[in-house]
């Protein structure tokens, strides 16, 4: 039994590892040309006049957040897209008529998603390497948040997929929840430059949580308890992961 | 081991819009058969494949695959089905050999298996040269005898045809009823849907018919074949039919000289050519218009 399930996830993730890597243009070089520019424009030109942030170079303080930024974005659509894609052709009701349990369905997903947030986080890395060195305070820590962070959007993503009535739906998400929680969520400042309703405001920000972990992994620096960031991933990824299998045991977006 | 492919009990369904498509469906398919299961568009048919192969939610009632209930045990019955539906449901962006592959590893196939076992099937439906296509490429025929592929790839022990042969040229269709046929010899129990009443008759042991969400005849074909109460004959003659009553049933002249002419199942020829030939007309040919299991169709569907 174990090497039949193992057999079913690792399939569903080389289809997926096979469908964003084939269209790698469309996938992986749009992250990295938007942050190639950010870096660019807000870590070199501007952060010189911006100076330091907490005793840091402007440009080593965003990094972090740039490197989680399309991690995010990608782990969700990437999910979103396939499953979605899946049920608009039909070809999703493969997987329903095949003996996949619902944990192994969503496993494969979400390690799609996962692979290619890895890939980009890496590409967005080395490229930041190339306007400054910025040495990995916690490589172990970097690759754990990386993987908790990828995780939690690619089943956030895999909800929004089954949801979604039309390819505008899987857009609905992204532009006007993620992008805006990921700008307000100390990417480019420090939560406690902000005024104090603001950062009050701020704590209910879920993103701003994991770019400061993820800024503690990179640089040693912190806005907001890094393991308290841990824990409200690991709750918010077993809140979603069961929401996720409960719809897929009814088969809502997939069953009549 | 249970004699049924498949048992169906008091199956009933309900969608959320409050369309009733299915009323307390009883039925069961033996192990080795070839089952038609008929019925106009929209009747309920599709609706109990989707239920069979789990796609469909039950509203009440019970379905068993070889014993095994599909709520109960799904992934127990998933394995034992194949099925290849009426719309092509196919990822239309990947190479077909790569879907066969993606197929096999969700039935728990290594890829190794997946690739030999695609091979048999290709080769003997006769796309093995379009492994590297793209369904998009493909032709109509072509996508139909994928999908049957990809229903036959771990070896099920029931398959459900879903109007296999729809639109498909004549050709094809006589080759892929030889294909079913020998897949059936191997021990492969068949139930099929298809619009094409010869087809049934022509592969079929046993066969339900559905309308309006209920069975309304559920026989082996050897006995509708001999129960049908009409027949109606295309009737040639050697000179103009003038009068329409030599015969008390239905008579609608064609022409001149031929005319469709439909009795009591118990008339036969000899009594057709005896009254054509007392009214001093000569029958040059007489053919059968429709087999007796369309007759049937139209007469339990029409009511």
């Amino acid at each position: 039994m174990k090497d039949l399930y193992l057999i079913q996830i690792t399939t569903i993730f080389k289809k997926e590892f096979a469908r964003w890597s084939r269209i790698w243009i469309q996938t992986i070089l749009p992250s990295v040309i938007t942050m190639f520019l950010y870096i660019t424009i807000f870590g070199n030109f501007i952060g010189e006049r911006i100076g330091e942030i907490n005793g840091l170079a402007y440009i080593h303080f965003i990094i972090p957040g740039l490197i989680i930024m399309p991690i995010i974005s990608n782990s969700y659509m990437n999910v979103v897209g396939s499953f979605y894609s899946g049920r608009f052709q039909k070809s999703i009701e493969e997987l329903f008529v095949s003996p996949l349990s619902s944990h192994v369905i969503l496993i494969g997903y979400v390690m799609g998603g996962v692979s290619r947030a890895f890939v980009v986080g890496f590409v967005v890395y080395i490229v930041s390497l190339s306007f400054t060195s910025i040495p990995v305070h916690n490589v172990f820590l970097a690759i754990f948040l990386t993987l908790l962070v990828s995780f939690l959007f690619s089943i956030l993503g895999f909800i929004n997929a089954v949801y979604a009535k039309s390819f505008d739906d899987i857009n609905i998400i992204p532009t006007f929840v993620l992008t805006p929680l990921t700008y307000l969520g100390g990417t480019f400042y420090s939560i406690y430059n902000l005024p104090e309703a603001w950062q009050t405001v701020s704590m209910f920000n879920p993103i701003a949580y994991m770019v400061s972990a993820y800024r503690y992994a990179f640089i040693g620096v912190e806005d907001l308890n890094t393991y308290g960031a841990i824990l409200l991933m690991f709750i918010l990824i077993f809140m979603l992961y069961s929401l996720a299998i409960y719809l897929l045991n009814k088969g809502i977006g997939v069953k009549n | 081991m249970t004699k049924y492919a498949l048992e169906i009990k008091h199956l009933n369904k309900t969608y959320r819009n409050g369309v009733i498509a299915l009323k307390d469906i009883n039925l069961s398919v033996e192990d080795g058969d070839i089952f038609a299961f008929l019925g106009p568009n929209g009747a309920g048919k599709s609706t109990v494949i989707g239920i069979i192969t789990t796609l469909v939610n039950i509203t009440s009632g019970e379905v068993k695959v070889y014993g095994k209930d599909i709520m109960q045990h799904p992934e127990i019955t998933k394995q034992m089905i194949g099925v290849v539906p009426q719309e092509y449901n196919l990822n239309q962006f990947i190479p077909i050999i790569e879907t066969m592959v993606n197929i096999g590893g969700y039935f728990g196939l290594s890829k190794k298996q997946a690739l030999s076992k695609t091979q048999e099937l290709f080769e003997d439906l006769g796309i093995w040269h379009k492994r590297e296509s793209t369904p998009r490429e493909l032709s109509g025929g072509m996508k139909r005898r994928l999908m049957i592929a990809r229903a036959l790839i771990h070896n099920p022990k029931l398959l459900i045809l879903d109007e296999p042969t729809a639109g498909v040229d004549t050709e094809l269709r006589l080759t892929m009823w030889d294909f079913f046929k020998k897949i059936n010899n191997d021990g492969v129990t068949i139930i099929l849907t298809t619009h094409y009443l010869e087809e049934a008759e022509r592969l079929c042991k046993n066969l339900s018919i559905i309308h309006h969400g209920e069975v309304v005849q559920n026989s082996p074909m050897v006995d509708i074949m001999s129960s049908s109460r009409k027949h109606t004959y295309i009737v040639r003659t050697d000179s103009k039919i003038t009068d329409k009553n030599i015969f008390e049933e239905n008579i609608n002249i064609i022409d001149d000289k031929s005319c469709e002419l439909t009795v009591d199942n118990k008339t036969s020829i000899t009594e057709i050519i005896t009254k054509f030939n007392q009214s001093n007309i000569n029958v040059i040919d007489i053919l059968s218009k429709r087999n007796k299991l369309e007759e049937l169709f139209i007469e339990l569907t029409q009511k």
